[in-house]
């Protein structure tokens, strides 16, 4: 269970701007373990979407070290290592929903028999069975949202990373997403990187949760969730919730100031 | 009949408008007319006199509408559609460069928004010129490319017709392709890159597709810039058919009632021509599921 899939190590990223050099990450090191669902909350300009960024490899570090099953992030893309779930939905309103979730099995070059079977697959993970001929204007914001969870599932990456996808979204749908978001996630054993303003979210949500501070972008805490593996949405509600969740505060006041 | 009200409102206004300008600019020529006759006449008569005259300083809108029947549906009843004297004739010349000069510039358009899309190189050197071609007056430029086709032998003035009316209609398709090939999202392009999508992936299946609706945008625009060329290109060239030659000749033999019908016939064509394309329009973005 406890493979590393992503190490981290002293992790340097500086933006050159106009104003001077901005410090995004500055020695960031952590190890995400295989099958691990991991958050990443703090205040905008802590890093934590840039740090996904560059797992990904749409980001390149200035320093430090990054592998990403025991490649280069580069290579890792390359092998098909990882899905992306972008804040906006981003489906293409040309394509039906199961066209958008074939998009990058096309890409990807997948023969069409292949395609059809995967997509009616991840469309049932997703609960959107029924509505692969649906355009996307057609369905809410939260099923627009799946059927992006969806498209990132379909070439089965065994990592899922996840920029914020409900962030636009209200929060009982929210809560309905988040359940089968874990529902999903104990089915399927990918490992998570899950970018968060929310405090109820990540800890709900995760296994393992990173508070993050900005200038320069760096980890203040790193938090084992002791919360059992099986969570009902009142979870929320236990004594066990509250102490995460008041530890987490913590860690994001202590590594912000508001007087800047 | 909800949309068609305003615009029939707006129709009988400037059609009111017509008959007083009608009545006021053609008085002095009917009163001239009557003193050498040596007759006064009522208000009522030198109205009439005013709405019926050959060669009136302003034509009455019943008189080009006679004129234009005259000049197509009567003509083309007799069979004679496309005698010279028909506008159905010179209207199918115009058509024919118009085309020609569309299809032309649209090709142009999109090949210079892809090169500026996907090269800085271009966007920095194309993009300067194209803005300076529409500062220079195209009726100063089209004796010039007609005079230049001649030179090199092309034959006939279809040609150099066209180039001016591409001339005219790549700028639209170019500015608003570059603004569509551009459209997608940051994300959206992220999204491609984390599959490893190729340049022509991404073109293909993201930029194109994401264009569409900026494209019929601009070729509505482009169409009747097209037609606009054309007529230019017609007029200073001593070309002898076309609609803008038709225009030009009722200048010179002072024949008002044939110029404005040429006139309401090149309109009539704008209209039908921008008219087919939002039908395209609606047909493809139905068919992309664009439309809702």
């Amino acid at each position: 269970m406890n493979d590393t899939v992503i190490r981290a190590d002293n992790l340097d990223l500086t933006f050159q701007t106009k104003d001077g050099p901005v410090h995004a990450l500055k020695g960031v090191s952590l190890d995400i373990g295989k099958g691990e669902f991991v958050s990443f909350i703090g205040p905008s300009g802590c890093g934590k979407t840039t740090f996904l960024r560059c797992i990904a490899a749409l980001e390149t570090p200035t320093g430090g070290n990054l592998s990403v099953n025991e490649m280069t992030p580069e290579e890792a893309r390359k092998s098909r290592a990882y899905g992306y779930v972008f804040q906006a939905a981003g489906l293409y309103p040309w394509r039906t929903i199961a066209g958008n979730i074939k998009l990058p099995l096309e890409i990807m070059g997948f023969d069409k028999a292949e395609q059809e079977e995967r997509v009616k697959n991840v469309l049932q993970l997703v609960d959107l069975e029924g509505f692969g001929g649906k355009y996307p204007w057609q369905l809410s914001g939260g099923m627009q949202q799946r059927a992006s969870i969806a498209r990132a599932l379909a070439f089965d990456a065994e990592i899922l990373l996840m920029d914020e996808p409900f962030g636009a979204l209200d929060e009982i749908v929210r809560d309905h997403l988040n359940e089968q978001l874990l529902a999903l996630w104990a089915r399927t054993g990918k490992t998570i990187g899950f970018v968060t303003h929310s405090i109820p979210e990540a800890v709900y949500l995760s296994t393992k949760i990173v508070v993050m501070s900005p200038r320069p972008g760096r980890i203040s805490d790193v938090i084992d969730s002791p919360l059992p593996a099986e969570r009902p949405l009142e979870i929320r509600d236990s004594a066990e919730f509250i102490e995460v969740a008041h530890r987490v505060r913590e860690g994001l006041r202590a590594g912000h100031s508001y007087d800047d | 009949m909800h949309r068609a009200l305003p615009v029939l409102a707006v129709l009988a206004v400037l059609t009111a408008i017509w008959y007083l300008g009608a009545w006021r600019m053609n008085t002095p020529w009917a009163l001239a007319q009557a003193e050498r006759a040596g007759v006064e006449l009522s208000a009522g008569e030198l109205f009439t006199e005013t709405m019926r005259q050959e060669r009136p300083r302003l034509p009455a809108p019943h008189q080009v509408a006679a004129e234009l029947w005259k000049t197509t549906g009567e003509m083309a009843l007799r069979g004679r559609a496309f005698s010279k004297r028909s506008l159905i004739y010179h209207g199918a010349i115009t058509l024919g460069a118009t085309l020609t000069g569309f299809a032309l510039g649209v090709a142009l358009g999109i090949l210079g928004a892809v090169a500026i899309t996907y090269s800085r190189v271009a966007e920095m050197s194309l993009m300067p010129w194209a803005i300076v071609s529409q500062t220079i007056p195209i009726v100063a430029l089209a004796p010039m490319i007609i005079v230049l086709s001649n030179a090199v032998g092309i034959e006939g003035r279809t040609v150099p017709k066209a180039i001016i009316s591409a001339y005219l209609c790549y700028f639209p398709v170019l500015v608003g392709m570059v603004k569509g090939l551009n459209s997608p999202s940051a994300s959206q392009l992220d999204l491609l890159k984390t599959y490893n999508a190729s340049g022509r992936d991404s073109f293909f299946k993201l930029r194109l597709p994401a264009s569409m609706p900026y494209l019929f945008t601009s070729l509505k625009v482009a169409i009747a810039a097209a037609l606009v060329g054309t007529i230019v290109g017609e007029l200073p060239t001593g070309a002898i058919s076309g609609l803008g030659a038709r225009i030009l000749i009722g200048d010179q033999f002072g024949t008002p009632l044939a110029i404005w019908a040429a006139l309401f016939a090149a309109a009539i064509l704008a209209g039908v021509l921008v008219t087919v394309i939002g039908g395209v329009q609606a047909l493809v973005l139905k068919r992309m599921g664009m439309a809702r």
